[in-house]
């Protein structure tokens, strides 16, 4: 039990998507003008990393990984190079029937994500999140905590961005660095303070 | 076959006039990471590039075949085929930056360079033009990692593709490394300067108040 809980605190904290991978930069810093927006966001991405981590998880194991289709017969077939076309092909597919079953049993949420839903299977975080659950080798169980995790952490930190840009509204900032210029100098600093947490040890 | 004139606003237009990462956000996502060390950076943006060339090339030799309403997929399916070309090259040939780029010559595949350059110009270009827009838009990104990728291992370990240039206290030198500049959150201080001085020198990207 110990051990699934420092990896949902590391996950979300030390080994921040965001901020220590700069994954899903692009959502990132292109939807983190308001708190509102943010949040419905960082809310998608913990549903959809909850689920394809775990998801492409047994997929690897049981078809892709080397000699993973023994049950079939092929006890020698090694199909990992397949790798990543499955995984975005799963996380894309995955995506879609979230959509349409939020879409058909609760269209309040729906509505809430709206937008955000068909933007995240381009999103890199997701597709960062399963490459590091393979590479690392996490069984099914450490990988439903690695996706939630993970997922609270990205949600997290575009909510603390989103914050800081909106106060940041009222501050003159120097032409060429109006916009992008600063928001990245932000993230940087939003990033330092993460860094913080690298020190703790579980 | 098109003109000199476009060929040539089409292969180096992206790199500072409409560069990929300053002006279009596009593709910051899985680059920052690879920039502590400049072999990493360059293997990536190599990498990058040619993903890039390719799609571009592919996409625009069948675009006239391709039903819009599963576009998406079809794209997808050309960058991740390119992708996993790319991935395994890099595994037989260089297998130690490949183990150092771990995850993210993968997240290749989710950079939005790639797919938005396929979506927004080779959907509807002819191949040639898109193949060296492909380039173009490869060394736009490529210019940012460089410079990124030079100051952070110039300046935060003394020394450049490996060779030491500067030497370091530690060993007996001079030269104090910055440890800043090791630490992950320093390319978004880098590239946010970047950005500044580009935009000092090209006024009409400066972003209107809101």
């Amino acid at each position: 039990m110990e051990a699934y809980i420092s990896l949902f605190i590391k996950a979300i904290f030390v080994e921040n998507l965001a901020l220590a991978f700069f994954l899903g930069m692009c959502t990132f810093l292109a939807v983190s003008k308001k708190v509102t927006t943010a949040f419905g966001l960082g809310v998608a991405v913990i549903v959809v990393l909850g689920i394809s981590v775990p998801v492409n998880n047994l997929v690897y194991h049981n078809i892709l990984a080397p000699g993973a289709l023994a049950w079939a017969g092929f006890a020698d077939a090694d199909l990992s190079f397949l790798r990543f076309l499955t995984f975005i092909g799963v996380i894309a597919a995955l995506v879609q029937i979230l959509e349409m079953t939020l879409d058909k049993f609760f269209p309040a949420l729906y509505n809430a994500l709206g937008i955000f839903l068909p933007l995240i299977t381009v999103n890199c975080a997701i597709f960062g999140g399963v490459a590091f659950m393979v590479e690392r080798d996490y069984s099914f169980s450490e990988s439903v905590v690695y996706g939630i995790g993970s997922g609270i952490g990205w949600a997290l930190a575009i909510v603390a961005l989103a914050a800081v840009r909106e106060k940041l509204k009222y501050a003159d900032v120097p032409d060429g660095l109006r916009g992008l210029g600063i928001t990245f100098i932000t993230v940087g600093l939003i990033g330092l303070g993460f860094m913080s947490f690298s020190g703790v040890s579980l | 076959m098109a003109s000199k004139k476009e060929i040539k606003e089409v292969l180096f237009g992206p790199i500072f006039a409409n560069n990929p990462i300053a002006l279009q956000i596009l593709g910051i996502c899985s680059a920052l990471a690879v920039t502590s060390k400049m072999e990493n950076t360059l293997v990536m943006c190599i990498a990058l590039t040619l993903v890039t060339a390719f799609s571009n090339l592919f996409i625009s030799l069948i675009r006239n075949h391709i039903p819009s309403s599963v576009r998406i997929i079809v794209q997808m399916t050309i960058i991740a085929s390119l992708v996993i070309v790319v991935d395994e090259i890099l595994r037989a040939y260089a297998y130690s930056i490949a183990k150092e780029l771990s995850v993210f010559v993968g997240l290749i595949i989710t950079n939005c360079i790639v797919m938005g350059r396929a979506e927004a110009y080779a959907m509807k270009s002819p191949p040639g033009l898109s193949f060296l827009d492909g380039i173009g838009n490869g060394l736009g990104y490529s210019v940012v990692l460089l410079t990124v990728g030079f100051i952070r291992e110039l300046f935060g370990s003394g020394s450049l593709f490996g060779y030491q240039i500067l030497s370091l206290v530690s060993e007996g030198g001079w030269y104090q490394p910055v440890g800043l500049l090791v630490l992950p959150p320093s390319a978004f201080f880098i590239i946010g300067g970047f950005i500044w001085v580009l935009r000092t020198f090209r006024k009409e990207q400066v972003e209107p108040k809101d």
